[in-house]
């Protein structure tokens, strides 16, 4: 997890690139397409995965170009999804579920915890899961309840199960591919709020997949974020560069397994963290990232780590998301905190 | 019941040979043996606790003793012990999940062609759903065989599971042990409209209830069921009429819920001795058959509890090398403290 990040920053730069501007809908589609004609063992599944191509058109013409058994709709039903993925696993295919929404992934929650985790487990590493579960994740659409969720920490928690998120167009197309390409499950979500927005794709290289990336380097502060609260740390960097504040930007992306070497070092530089999450606060995951910034920076930290985050509540509606999800002016007044505090 | 698989059934009436019935007379034999013995292991103090199978004997062995372990597979809970042995499983390594020494028990599942011990009631059948399904995608003709109670059929799996198989046409037979208890709840409180077999008619699928402690009629049902999904027509469901005999597990007291009588009342005539009636019956066995199948479950029993009296706890970085394949930093570092703070290495 601590490989350089290097790789990646100079992805554009590289003599290879075959640089195509996509939106992350369109990367995501192109990953799953090539997936499916690389490995004969993939299967992508779910509830209008098929003939519609998903209600957010990730598996868009799919069905046409690999064939109905392949890629199929099922039944409406999560634990079926889930449960069949078990099966299909135990059988020697790949299973690329989608769970249509964040928080129809409760259903699932005993196929996902009780069995897809512990399944290698359980069977002493014979009967490996290796499932790439696809949820359309967090917030930010104005859509109808439980169709905002951030299940990160819950998943996070959950011993057997890995748990990655991408935020730009790039990553998502090779954190795909990636992942379908492991043997152990993994929860793939997906920032439903960044589906449409179009980025540069290096389709040649990758990067390093493993690990955080810092999308952009800085000296005075880490923001810490993930999926759709990056594209708007990166806003934040840039206001905050404005009154001479210098912000590095760490994509964390994989939640589970975190790069606690990352967050060391990003954070041994600038002595300062803010971790943004639309997850609530409580036992969120930005609990997780203090305390592993604390235990290998605690001599260097010049304050505690803050946290911006969403709060103890039930996601809310649409008219109200706003006032949820941490926007730009609650990132600042964090920073301010962090960058105001005192000692004793 | 309506009648079920017809065509199947006309077809395939073949009834057992003698040495069959025999066989699976030394299999129920061995199975009872066994079972009674795991109860007494327990008083002993061998084994931490044992979910005992007494009187399933007929549904247990009938089903398993119709699978082709060479292309079937099946999903257990965790009171499956007469599938295991049926299915020549290594009983000591399908013994030790009872002996605490590994949750899912110390056999390979796939050479044995048995899903690991879970405890999650209706967990594995879709499980089996899937596994199925991948026969289809995969052209080949194997039969998932799922076992679940009439407890479990009141889980929302079941539903999620039958209704997923009817609409894929999964080749799956959903093998119910209807054992009139779960723990202290009888089936008229667990199962409305008394059958699970009859809600397969909501599935359009096949279902049939038949007499769980005649281990011919069972042998029969599953083996016309296995027919019916491998000529590619669907699943089936069989609800295997039975009594659980003994308590739940070994930390149960049925007493505070079922009277003596009742139990003599409602358990019927022991599926052991129904067959060893057919066997002398049919002149296919005599005593002396009886008393060598006898003595070989004693061995067999003796052989298995040696072997699990010898099982040691499994060394303890295994509850971090089996997470995942590919382990993670996190789970390194806490295996090397682990190892530190527990071997002062």
């Amino acid at each position: 997890m601590s490989e350089s990040n290097t790789a990646t920053l100079e992805a554009g730069s590289a003599t290879e690139t075959q640089s195509v501007k996509l939106s992350m809908q369109q990367a995501l589609n192109r990953a799953l397409d090539e997936i499916l004609s690389t490995d004969p063992k993939t299967v992508v599944f779910g509830e209008d995965c098929g003939q519609l191509g998903g209600v957010f058109r990730i598996t868009d013409g799919l069905q046409a170009k690999h064939g109905e058994s392949r890629v199929f709709d099922t039944p409406l039903a999560e634990s079926g999804i889930l449960g069949m993925s078990v099966g299909l696993a135990m059988a020697g295919f790949h299973p690329m579920p989608e769970v249509q929404f964040d928080g129809f992934a409760y259903p699932a929650i005993n196929q996902i915890v009780c069995q897809i985790a512990r399944m290698n487990y359980r069977s002493r590493g014979t009967l490996p899961m290796p499932i790439t579960l696809r949820v359309p994740s967090f917030g930010g659409i104005r859509a109808p309840e439980h169709h905002g969720e951030s299940l990160e920490a819950l998943f996070a928690h959950v011993p057997g199960l890995k748990v990655v998120s991408p935020s730009d167009p790039h990553d998502a197309y090779h954190l795909l591919k990636y992942a379908a390409s492991r043997p152990d499950p993994v929860i793939f979500m997906e920032p439903k709020s960044r589906y449409w927005q179009k980025g540069d794709v290096d389709t040649a290289d990758g990067g390093t997949l493993t690990g955080a990336r810092i999308v952009r380097p800085g000296r005075h502060l880490t923001l810490v974020a993930w999926g759709a609260m990056v594209a708007r740390c990166l806003q934040v960097a840039e206001l905050a560069a404005e009154d001479g504040i210098d912000v590095e930007v760490l994509d964390l992306r994989w939640l589970k397994p975190i790069d606690a070497e990352a967050l060391a070092t990003s954070v041994g530089k600038t002595r300062r963290a803010v971790v943004v999450h639309e997850a609530p606060l409580t036992s969120g995951l930005g609990a997780e990232v203090a305390q592993l910034i604390t235990q290998s920076c605690f001599d260097t930290l010049k304050a505690p780590v803050e946290r911006v985050t969403g709060f103890d509540v039930p996601y809310p509606s649409g008219d109200l998301e706003d006032e949820y999800i941490p926007n730009i002016d609650r990132i600042l007044l964090g920073i301010q905190r962090v960058l105001e505090y005192r000692r004793g | 019941m309506d009648s079920l698989l017809p065509a199947v059934a006309a077809a395939d009436a073949a009834s057992l040979s003698p040495g069959q019935l025999r066989e699976l007379y030394s299999l129920m034999a061995a199975v009872r043996y066994l079972d009674t013995s795991a109860v007494a292991w327990q008083r002993q103090g061998i084994i931490p606790g044992y979910a005992p199978e007494l009187g399933q004997e007929a549904a247990q062995v009938g089903s398993a003793y119709a699978l082709d372990t060479a292309r079937d597979f099946a999903f257990p809970t965790y009171r499956e012990m007469g599938v295991a042995r049926t299915m020549g499983v290594d009983m000591v390594a399908y013994m030790s999940t009872h002996k605490a020494t590994w949750h899912g028990g110390m056999y390979d599942p796939l050479a044995s062609r048995l899903a690991p011990i879970q405890a999650v009631v209706a967990g594995s059948v879709l499980h089996a759903v899937g596994w199925a399904h991948g026969q289809t995608l995969s052209g080949e003709h194997g039969v998932a065989l799922s076992y679940f109670g009439d407890g479990a059929s009141s889980q929302g799996d079941v539903h999620e599971a039958m209704n997923f198989a009817a609409v894929m046409k999964a080749p799956v037979v959903f093998f119910i042990q209807n054992n009139g208890w779960a723990i202290s709840v009888p089936t008229e409180r667990q199962v409305a409209g008394g059958s699970v077999a009859a809600r397969a008619a909501g599935y359009g699928i096949p279902g049939i209830q038949v007499d769980g402690n005649d281990v011919v009629a069972v042998y029969e049902a599953t083996r016309n069921a296995f027919a019916h999904c491998r000529a590619g027509n669907g699943p089936v469901v069989v609800e295997a009429m039975t009594y659980r005999r003994g308590p739940h597990s070994t930390a149960d007291d049925p007493g505070r819920y079922r009277s003596l009588d009742d139990e003599r009342i409602d358990a019927g005539e022991d599926p052991l001795e129904r067959l060893r009636k057919r066997l002398l019956a049919a002149g296919a066995a005599d005593e002396a058959f009886f008393t060598a199948a006898n003595q070989a479950a004693r061995a067999e029993e003796e052989a298995i509890r040696t072997g699990i009296e010898a099982l040691g706890p499994r060394p303890g970085n295994e509850m971090f090398d089996f997470v995942f394949q590919e382990t993670t930093p996190a789970l390194e570092n806490q295996a090397t403290r682990w190892r530190e703070e527990s071997e002062h290495v």
